[in-house]
Parts: structure tokens; sequence; C-alpha cells
């Protein structure tokens, strides 16, 4: 056992913004389930609204991207 | 003469691979040991002009993308044989979602979007053949594809709509008395795109790559039970082809985005 405080400090924050990406992955999930449900419901509606899809889930990942940024950087760049 | 050349580049590309393979390849490796950028020819100081592998690999892409559509479709048949009706199906994919998401308008910038769209999808899936570098995995690659498509976006939002373009950040249809705030909310998130458009690429495509090695460590680790991990390696090996096509649209499919933003900027 050996470091210090800081590079402790900088572990545990870095699984904390770890956190984040699971967050990010609930949100997606809600996106792509959403899109489904309402794709089931009118299958012929769906195909036109696929770029809405991605458009959605790529907004939605966009902040569990932060959250692993700040986990990069506490690793690799503090 | 397509399909010669096609196959002469997918040689170069197995005999690299296995040529410019790490020198101190040890059973136990470690996950990240696959995204060191080394030079070509020995030693291991890098400058800015020392040919490396992901030189080699992003020129391999490249040529890549010369075999599918300048070598592929030369021949111009009626009735389109394999390669060429990839070709016909890649153009006319990306040429549908430039018009439908960026707009009629947004056409003028075709031929940019089919440049990113070919070469990070080549560069992703020559990244899935072992042995191989793959180039989209680095922030440093996707930065500059990022920050390219960054600064055309406001560029053409400023030479198209004059001082109209700062309109995308003034929300007309809120209450007056929250549009300030907003106004500042709508800037920060128009200079963080490029940050997450950069990270979203390589972080898939690097997290990816990591969890394949990972189980491939596993493997090493279980003895008789090691073909465990290999039909995991195989089923994530699947996904991961899969995502290798997914971030390459998603990457285009924001670029229209955006480009939609520079050229239509009224909320």
């Amino acid at each position: 056992m050996e470091g210090d405080i800081a590079q402790l400090g900088q572990f545990v924050g870095a699984g904390l913004a770890a956190i984040g990406s699971g967050a990010a992955a609930i949100g997606v999930g809600h996106v792509a389930g959403n899109f489904l449900a309402g794709a089931l419901r009118n299958p012929s509606a769906a195909a036109g609204q696929t770029a809405t899809l991605f458009i959605g889930i790529a907004f939605a990942e966009a902040l569990g991207i932060f959250s692993f940024l700040v986990a990069l950087l506490l690793m690799f760049a503090v | 003469m397509g399909k010669i050349f096609f196959f002469a580049v997918l040689a170069l590309v197995v005999v690299s691979g296995l040529i410019f393979a790490p020198a101190e390849s040890k059973l136990a490796i470690h996950p990240m040991d696959q995204f060191i950028v080394q030079p070509l020819f020995g030693g291991d100081h890098v400058s800015w002009y020392t040919p490396t592998n992901v030189t080699l690999w992003m020129g391999l892409a490249v040529a890549a993308v010369f075999a599918l559509l300048v070598l592929g479709s030369s021949r111009r048949a009626i009735v389109p044989g394999r390669t060429q009706s990839v070709a016909e199906l890649a153009y006319g994919f990306i040429y549908k979602m430039v018009e439908d998401v960026a707009g009629k308008d947004g056409v003028k910038f075709f031929p940019y979007i089919m440049t990113l769209f070919m070469f990070i999808v080549m560069a992703n899936f020559l990244g899935l053949i072992p042995m191989s570098f793959t180039t989209t995995s680095h922030i440093a690659v996707t930065a500059i594809l990022a920050a390219l498509v960054f600064f055309t976006v406001t560029i053409v939002g400023f030479v198209k709509n004059g001082a109209g373009f700062l309109g995308l950040f003034w929300v007309s249809s809120a209450p007056l008395a929250l549009r300030p705030i907003l106004a500042i909310i709508e800037l920060i998130s128009y200079f963080v795109r490029p940050v997450s458009h950069s990270i979203r690429l390589a972080g898939n495509v690097m997290a990816g790559h990591a969890v394949l090695k990972v189980f491939a460590g596993f493997a090493g680790a279980l003895g008789l039970f090691s073909f465990l991990p290999i039909f995991a390696i195989t089923a994530v090996y699947a996904l991961e082809v899969l995502v290798a096509f997914i971030q390459a649209y998603v990457f285009t499919i924001l670029t229209c985005v955006y480009l939609k933003d520079a050229l239509h900027p009224s909320h």
C-alpha cells in the first residue's frame, strides 16, 4: 500500500464520475424504449423517424460523455 | 481492376498488421497497450513529422475509401456488381441524410459530409481487424475532425446570415425575462458541441476495443474454461461492428444537424 491522499481522491472521484455513464445509459434506454413503443403503435411512421431517434440518443449520451470526460481528466490530467 | 486493388489493399492491411505489430507482445497484455502510438521505423521519439502507426492506418483508411468509391464504381455498369452496389448504396444513404436533415441548401456540403462519413467508417472497420490500430480511438484524431466541423459550421453560419446567426442563441419563443439566461445556456451548449462530438466517437471506439482486450486477458487466465470468454469476445465483436457503423453515422448526422442550425438559425 502506497500513494498519497490526493491520488486516493483522484481514483474515488473518477469512480464517482463513472456513475454518470450509468445515468446516461438510463437516458438512452428511455429514448430507445419510447421510440419502440411509438413505432409499434404506428409502424408506418417509424421509418421516417430513425434519424430523430439517433439524434435523440446522441444528445442523451452527450451528458454521459461529460462525466466520462471528468473521469478521464481525473485519471490522466490532474 | 477494382477487385484486384481491393485485395491488394486487404493484403497490405494484413501484412502491415503482422510486420508493425508491437514487438514485445507478451502473453499478459494490458488492455490499453493497443492504443500506443509508435514510430513505424524503429526508435521511440515521435515528432509531428514521424510516420507512426496512426499515419499508416489513416493512409490505409483513405486507400480503402478510394478502392470502394473510385475503383469500385469506375466500370459504371448499368447493372452494378457487388462493389459498385455498396458504393452506390453509401452515396445514396448519405445524400438522403444530408437532404433530410440539413435541408435542400445543405446539399452543397454533401462532398464534405460524405468524406467525413467514409473516412470514419473505414477507419472504424479497419480498426476491427485483429492486430490493427484504430485511429479513431484517439481523441487527438476525432478532436481535429470535430473542430473542423465546428469552425466550418460557425463560419458558414456567419457568412450566410451575418449577425442574424446570433439569433441561434436568442430563443424568441421564450418569455423575455428568461431569454438572457437561455442565451447563456445556449452559448455554453454551442461551445461544448465539439467536445461531445469528438469524445463520443473516440470514447465508444476505445471502450469497445478495451473490452475486447480485457476478455482476451480472461481467456488467458481461465485455462480449460477459456472457451467462455472466447464466446463472449465473439458476441462483443459483433456488437463492435454495429458500434463502428453507428458511431460513424451519429458523427455524420450530428454534422448535418449543426449545419442545419447554421443555415437556418431561427429558433
